[in-house]
């Protein structure tokens, strides 16, 4: 195959950045999208140019870690991650756009690499549980129904790659946000912190300059784990029973 | 095969010194607040918009009861409350949400903005509606509509048929011109796509939607906006035609 990419270049966060074409023969359709841009990379060194940034780490579509704009679509033309994303999905002569993902709390960092640290400060204003620690309970010890284990557990597949953000026209990271907030909301371990966890998760995803949600969907039609519009649901009117509740987050 | 996404020293994850802004967790910062008072004002607004377009269909009952009716809205609760007073305080129900509608609108706007400071050079939509995308401007045009729309027929002041007319009259006169009746039909046009997002995005927002719902949520949502809007465009295109003179 052969390709033109179109690819946004950035040095620094301070640089102004634009796109730059490139043009790529001998495309295996077998390739994964990563890997072209590894055989990209390959050439531009050989070229004694900088070689384009991207992030990627496990390759496997679990860790979260890579995702590109592609073409205008989060992770590119098929639902899933760009590392699981195959050259055989696009046709001999494409161009290819590749951006990186354009959020307000996901600032560039270079090339196509965003820092998404502004995600696990969401978790850490409550996505987790206050658990004591020790030896592990009894599996039966608190017993959940099969309908909410796996509502929790269909939540729980959020992997944090921040497609959600990228593909949102208002640049809303709701559905990662809510995604946890369901995860932990429907499992008991998660009931005595559920009031002042979604407060405080909300109000730091309002924080980090990410949008509200409008209730589109796109978010979750690129999901590449394909978290469901429900989770959304879920924070809401836990958001607004905490609210009822008079929840105030104890800091 | 070499991997060569390494950073750059002096560019690592630390650049990012966090968020501008300290979280907000009181009552009212949230976005989700924000959300709720869209959805319960906008709720409050399809109350009105079912009665008020009820209303209308008695133009086909002819000048007498369209007129009567009207004068029966001025006249609700009397004679325990004096002239004018429930519908002043219809008036100002609406008012208050109208104004708390468009607070939230312009706040979830700001942030919206600010939420995608570069824009992308190629972004395609992926699943969304025609209707979800125009909510924005959609809400626009209707606050500018509904402006003219007051001037026109409640007040007489925009009408052909001027300020001492009665409401029959001035429906008649003023929906004899097409150009006046297309700018209706499309300003409820526009309603329509609002209301079909609003009421799938009200039932979100309020957390009473699920996988379940979803589907028979949207298809409520196009079903009720399509049978009010039309209800809608009956009176103006009926006036057109000349089945209501």
């Amino acid at each position: 195959m052969k390709l033109t990419l179109r690819v946004w270049r950035q040095p620094s966060p301070q640089v102004k950045g634009k796109m730059a074409n490139y043009h790529l023969t001998d495309v295996s359709e077998d390739m994964s999208f990563l890997e072209m841009l590894d055989v990209l990379n390959e050439q531009l060194i050989l070229d004694g140019e900088d070689p384009i940034a991207f992030d990627h780490d496990c390759r496997e579509g679990i860790c979260g870690s890579c995702g590109l704009m592609i073409n205008g679509i989060a992770h590119g033309p098929e639902q899933t991650t760009t590392c699981q994303l195959h050259m055989r999905s696009f046709s001999d002569g494409d161009t290819i756009d590749i951006e990186p993902w354009r959020s307000g709390g996901f600032p560039v960092v270079k090339d196509l690499v965003v820092d998404r640290s502004a995600f696990d400060r969401i978790i850490s204003a409550g996505g987790f549980i206050s658990a004591p620690t020790g030896t592990a309970p009894d599996a039966h010890a608190n017993p959940v129904p099969k309908v909410d284990a796996d509502a929790a557990f269909d939540a729980a597949t959020c992997i944090g790659c921040g497609a959600c953000v990228a593909a949102c026209p208002n640049g809303s990271a709701m559905l990662f946000t809510a995604a946890k907030v369901t995860h932990l909301g429907l499992l008991p371990q998660g009931q005595p912190e559920r009031d002042s966890r979604v407060v405080k998760m909300v109000a730091q995803q309002d924080a980090e300059d990410f949008g509200g949600c409008t209730n589109i969907g796109e978010c979750s039609a690129v999901c590449p784990k394909g978290i469901s519009m429900e989770t959304i649901s879920r924070l809401n009117h836990d958001l607004l029973g905490a609210l009822r509740a008079n929840a105030v987050p104890t800091s | 095969m070499a991997t060569v996404t390494t950073q750059q020293a002096g560019q690592s994850a630390g650049a990012n010194p966090g968020p501008k802004r300290q979280p907000n967790t009181g009552r009212f910062g949230s976005s989700v607040f924000k959300k709720a008072v869209m959805a319960v004002t906008g709720i409050i607004f399809v109350l009105y918009l079912i009665a008020h377009m009820v209303g209308n269909l008695k133009a086909f009952a002819g000048a007498e009861t369209f007129n009567s009716y009207s004068e029966f809205l001025r006249e609700l609760g009397e004679p325990i409350l004096p002239r004018l007073t429930v519908l002043t305080i219809i008036r100002i129900v609406l008012l208050v949400a109208v104004a708390a509608h468009i607070w939230a609108a312009f706040s979830l706007w700001k942030q919206a903005k600010r939420a995608r400071p570069i824009a992308y050079q190629t972004k395609k939509r992926v699943q969304q509606s025609y209707a979800s995308r125009t909510m924005r401007w959609g809400g626009v045009i209707l606050i500018l509509f509904i402006i003219w729309h007051i001037l026109d027929l409640t007040l007489g002041a925009v009408n052909p048929a001027g300020r001492d007319s009665l409401p029959y009259g001035r429906l008649v006169e003023g929906f004899q011109n097409p150009v006046v009746t297309i700018w209706y039909a499309v300003a409820l046009i526009a309603l329509g796509m609002h209301i079909r997002h609003g009421v799938w995005s009200a039932t979100q927002t309020l957390g009473h939607s699920n996988k379940r719902r979803e589907r028979a949520l949207n298809v409520f949502a196009t079903a009720f906006a399509v049978v009010l809007i039309g209800g809608y465009l009956l009176i103006p295109f009926s006036v057109l035609f000349g089945i209501i003179d």
